[in-house]
């Protein structure tokens, strides 16, 4: 068994086996899961780095059986990279989330709404857990489909963990969103297998396909991906969905759900289609733009502190598609700046949002409110959380020493290689308007009112999840040598 | 026209048609029953495909796949129907409002993929 | 053969984290920690201090100092410590020694005072990071740094002016932030390079092939360097900056954010693109244009003011571009004159802050109108205070004017005159506005308003305010005095350029 193998193994079947021990719905074997979900992933993707490091690209035929019969998985450094930063996020989430349905699961079922979610959250997270895992290490188009469906089943039902009216329907219309989405790329699957009578990505990346159908195909598949991944202008559905569901949950979905049809996105029309047609690349890049400007001018515009962070990744998201004009100057061509800075703000997002979830989730906790007037004065109780609030919005908004930064300035680098002026222009103003919004949150939480009377303590450990995530996007603005070459393995075509 | 275009452009067809209704019906039940049409017409172009490229081999692949895509739809259309029967518990009508009621910004503007 | 202690290269990072580690620390303390955070903070202060003066002995024996981390591929956080960062470094690391002490007196009744010291902190370190940054990357770190970290001491007062102080202060400088870092990341492309270099990494061959091109480049890094030094017309955040608490006017507003900005400016020209080749492009005539403005206009804005900090902050803006019109001009003494005022302005702006802030704090009095009979109630602060106030106008032997003296014979070295004019007027209008405020002070009858009216202490106010003020006046007299010892800044000044360090 090579290293390949035995890791990839541990990576999926780890959370797999987690989230069954989690179903049993007993506090003591969610406890048991959530580690064991973390700490296979922590390890099994850090094999995995060390394997890619060492020997480039690998793969790993399950059971044996290679394609195009068998599931075949594929270890690249894209892969690996989000692998990481999902295993990183996810622990740190986990150990948050324990805390914070901790005293809620021993509540029966029946007594109490918000027990259920605590009944209910850690297995649906590891299977989540499980199927974006798969989705990185995927080596053909109908296992990213099946592991794209488990991921938004799984997403959808967490938002409807929370009890509220509102949150139902925000899943609900989620869960819509997701399927169309879904059976969308289905589509363009069987057409291009109609096509070229294959569904390896290695297969179909030697082809390079080219022609009607395939050109039909991937509109499809980008439809239904830029719609799971908010792409403006399909973002509606994201703020309720995201703002509705329980802290962890809102963590997971902004950090990390979206990344998830964001990296098919990439694999599809970089790894496949060799960079599709630069028209279509600038049109994902104007719509890039167009959720840079509409998602900041709307989050500076909440009253609500989740509602806020959520607008907030419509805008994020924006910038990884500013990433795809860059990428590709000229046919055949790739600039590794556009292609490391894109890819370090994706990772830097993941973790400074998932750090602002937690936070706002610690604030709210706090106060068991949501609204911005509420949490005023916090900082002086939750200095740690507000920190990390903090420190988060540093990242976002691309000021150093954070991984925003590097990423900002790779990316300025590329347009500025290629130049491409308005995308400079679109970069720059884009950090803005994030402190803007930013700023709005820690003015409130500032503010010189006492912290509010009924005080409910917030357990020490999720704010330590909160500001460790937040050190951690800070932590790779000061080195970031390691995980960019790690980007670099493989590259955008690693076939 | 042979029988095996007949059904890739039925399957286009349904899928297109399957897609309009689960955009614009506002029912909920209409809604999932049009995601399952919507699969079934993907379904049939994946049948297809096999045949009109090679009909003199058989490729197990697509029916594989159809399987595989059967019991995903199913456990989908489960969660669905589960979700949607809260949204009616909760908000007594069976469908999504009209944007969203706590949004500041957004008024329902963008976002048709949703309804 | 032991290498002496000062031969480590280390040290340039030792005086970076000499600040940076107690900021961090006293960021988890406790509000009512105060033995522990004062400990940490006059610990850090003497610790880089001491560090400085190690690396100030090296580099005068002729080493000097380089110590690098790689971020990303090719790019990395270098911190160099050469005769030119050290004295922007010792300027810093000195003055925060002494505001450190003064701070600790001031703050005393005030709340937050945590989050106050640990960013005040963080604030020296960024300076520091400015100060030695070996590359143009490494000192955008330390310059955006610088900005975020001061925005929390700005809108410290939590009153709805002082926030509104803060999003004026946000919005320029972010502002002037991002362009800058497009330009930087220009420049790295279109130039191969970030490094820093004596005479500048530009070729001349490549500034004529693109002209316009490195002129945009040379405006976007202008305009970034520009906003903190406070050159018309983006000065408008520093007189607004005023309502901070005193210390962080003094320290930062006159010393740290302010410097950082003007270092940046002989950064550009010198260090990257190279006294020469901005001369041919006639980017230092622009410059040299801007700043004689700036020091006039500023100089006329001052005199209307009747608010003591304000007219201390339009005072700081008109004599910060001392220090770029000297080093934009082709004359080595012109150099000599910007580099040492950048001392110089420093020291005796520092002292007039502090004593502006023990008058205000101790007696209430904010406008030159009510400074009636304050020098006999504090004749220790106004003595500060006019040593400062003459200085500033210029008046020998106070430190200023070395400055001018400078400045003056470099214009005409440099073919030059006018700008003895502007130095002449600027001379004027500062003894227009500086004087009524001493004439004040020593001879008009004191006001019955004062909150504290007769010293209960054995001082005239707190001693943790006045000694620092008194230290900070005794040095812009003693710089003045020995100028001519080596190791005065103006034989530093005089030593970088000697050695073509610039």
């Amino acid at each position: 068994m090579t290293e390949f193998e035995l890791w990839s193994t541990v990576v999926i079947f780890g959370p797999l086996l987690a989230s069954v021990v989690a179903l049993s719905a007993r506090p003591a074997l969610l406890r048991a899961g959530l580690v064991l979900g973390s700490l296979s992933t922590l390890v099994g993707s850090a094999g995995l780095w060390r394997a890619v490091a060492l020997y480039g690209p690998g793969r790993h035929p399950l059971g044996g059986w290679g394609q195009p019969l068998g599931i075949e998985l594929w270890i690249d450094g894209f892969g690996v990279a989000m692998l990481a930063v999902t295993a990183l996020v996810g622990a740190l989430t986990s150990l948050y989330a324990n805390s914070y349905f901790g005293d809620l699961s021993e509540l029966s079922v029946r007594d109490s709404p918000a027990g259920r979610g605590a009944r209910f959250f850690a297995p649906l997270w590891l299977l989540l857990w499980t199927a974006l895992n798969g989705i990185y290490l995927s080596a053909d188009l109908f296992n990213l489909y099946v592991t794209l469906e488990i991921l938004g089943l799984s997403a959808a039902a967490i938002v409807t963990l929370a009890v509220s009216r509102q949150a139902t329907v925000a899943g609900m219309r989620y869960l819509l969103v997701s399927l169309i989405g879904s059976l969308l790329y289905l589509l363009g699957v069987a057409l291009l297998y109609v096509q070229y009578g294959t569904l390896s990505l290695e297969g179909l990346a030697a082809i390079g396909p080219s022609g009607p159908i395939p050109a039909i195909a991937l509109a499809a598949m980008t439809v239904g991906m830029a719609a799971k991944t908010a792409l403006f202008p399909f973002h509606a559905w994201l703020p309720p969905a995201h703002a509705g569901a329980p802290a962890p949950g809102s963590a997971i979905l902004s950090a990390l759900v979206v990344k998830g049809s964001f990296f098919i996105l990439v694999r599809l029309w970089f790894s496949v289609y060799g960079g599709g047609s630069p028209e279509g690349l600038i049109l994902l890049g104007v719509l890039g733009s167009g959720a840079i400007l509409w998602g900041s001018i709307l989050a500076l515009r909440q009253v609500s502190l989740k509602r806020l962070i959520a607008y907030s990744t419509v805008a994020q998201l924006g910038y990884l598609f500013v990433m795809f004009p860059l990428l590709i100057p000229e046919p055949r061509l790739w600039n590794a700046d556009a292609w490391t800075g894109g890819l370090l703000l994706a990772i830097s997002h993941a973790l400074a949002k998932a750090a602002m979830f937690l936070a706002a989730g610690n604030m709210s906790y706090a106060v068991a409110e949501d609204r911005l007037t509420s949490i005023s004065g916090v900082a002086h109780r939750l200095p740690m959380s507000f920190f990390a609030f903090g420190v988060g919005g540093l990242s976002l908004a691309g000021l150093p020493p954070s991984a925003g930064f590097v990423g900002k300035w790779l990316l300025l680098r590329s347009a500025f290689e290629t130049a491409h002026w308005t995308w400079i222009a679109v970069i720059a103003v884009g950090g803005l308007l994030t402190i803007a919004y930013v700023l709005k949150v820690l003015r409130y939480a500032l503010d010189r009112d006492e912290a509010p009377e009924d005080f409910r303590p917030v357990p020490r450990r999720m704010e330590w999840a909160a500001a460790l995530l937040a050190l951690a996007a800070m932590a790779l603005g000061v080195r970031a040598l390691e995980l960019v070459e790690l980007l670099l393995v493989g590259g955008p075509f690693p076939w | 026209m042979n029988p095996v275009d007949l059904y890739m452009l039925a399957g286009i067809v349904i899928t297109l048609i399957a897609l309009y209704a689960a955009l614009t019906r506002a029912h909920l039940f209409w809604k999932v029953l049009a995601i399952n049409l919507m699969g079934t017409g993907v379904f049939l172009i994946l049948l297809a495909a096999p045949s009109r490229r090679t009909p003199e081999i058989a490729d197990p692949l697509p029916q594989a796949m159809v399987l595989t895509g059967i019991v995903v739809a199913v456990a989908a259309t489960a969660l669905a129907l589960g979700i949607a029967l809260r949204v009616i518990a909760r908000s007594g009508l069976p469908f999504l409002p009209d944007g969203d009621e706590e949004d500041q910004g957004s008024g329902g503007s963008a976002g048709e993929a949703s309804r | 053969m032991v290498s002496p202690i000062w031969a480590w290269d280390g040290l340039p990072l030792a005086v970076v984290l000499s600040s940076f580690v107690p900021g961090v620390l006293i960021m988890f303390l406790r509000e009512e920690q105060t033995l522990l955070r004062n400990t940490l903070n006059m610990t850090g202060a003497l610790a880089k201090v001491a560090f400085v003066g190690l690396m100030l002995q090296g580099v005068a024996a002729g080493a000097s100092y380089e110590w690098a981390f790689e971020i990303l591929p090719g790019l990395e956080l270098s911190l160099a410590g050469d005769a030119l960062a050290l004295l922007f470094v010792t300027l810093s690391a000195v003055l925060w020694l002494v505001t450190t002490v003064y701070a600790i007196g001031y703050m005393e009744a005030s709340r937050s005072r945590t989050r106050f010291f640990a960013f005040f902190s963080l604030c020296v370190t960024a300076t520091t990071g400015i100060a030695m940054a070996g590359d143009l990357f490494t000192f955008v770190i330390f310059y955006e740094a610088l900005t975020w970290a001061t925005y929390p001491l700005v809108v410290h007062n939590g009153t709805p002016e002082a926030i509104r102080a803060g999003r004026t202060y946000l919005a320029y400088t972010l502002g002037a932030g991002a362009i800058l870092v497009v330009g930087a990341v220009g420049f790295e492309v279109t130039a191969g390079t970030v490094a820093f270099a004596a005479g500048g990494v530009v070729d001349p061959m490549a500034v004529e092939a693109e002209p316009i091109r490195y002129f945009l480049l040379f405006l976007c890094l202008l305009i970034g360097m520009g906003v903190k030094s406070a050159i018309f017309p983006i000065h408008g955040w520093l007189p607004t900056a005023m309502v901070a608490p005193a210390p962080v006017s003094a320290l930062l507003h006159a010393v740290a954010v302010v410097k950082a900005g003007a270092f940046g400016i002989i950064r550009l020209i010198h260090s990257l693109f190279g006294i020469e080749v901005s001369w041919e492009m006639g980017l230092t005539t622009l410059v040299a244009v801007l700043a004689s403005f700036t020091i006039v206009y500023a100089s006329v804005r001052a005199l209307a003011q009747t608010d003591i900090k304000r007219i201390l902050a339009f005072s700081t803006v008109s004599q910060l571009s001392y220090i770029a019109l000297g080093v934009a001009l082709l004359d080595p003494l012109a150099q000599v004159g910007g580099l040492v005022h950048l001392v110089h302005q420093g020291i005796m702006k520092i002292t007039l802050f502090f004593c502006a802030g023990i008058i205000a704090q101790t007696l209430g009095v904010k406008t030159v109108g009510a400074m009636g009979g304050v020098a006999r109630r504090m004749p220790l602060t106004m003595a500060a205070f006019t040593v400062g106030a003459l200085g500033m106008i210029g008046l020998p032997p106070v430190a200023g004017f070395i400055s001018k003296w400078y400045l003056g014979l470099g214009a005409l070295g440099a073919g030059a005159p006018w700008v003895i004019l502007v130095l002449l007027a600027s001379s004027l209008l500062n003894a227009a506005y500086f004087l009524p405020i001493l004439r004040t002070a020593y001879f008009d009858e004191p006001s019955e308003s004062w909150s504290d009216p007769w010293p209960h202490h054995r001082l005239e106010a707190d001693w943790r305010m006045v000694f620092p003020a008194v230290i900070t006046a005794a040095l812009s007299l003693a710089v003045g005095v020995f100028a001519a010892s080596d190791w005065s800044p103006l034989g530093w000044a005089l030593l970088i350029v000697e050695r073509g360090a610039l």
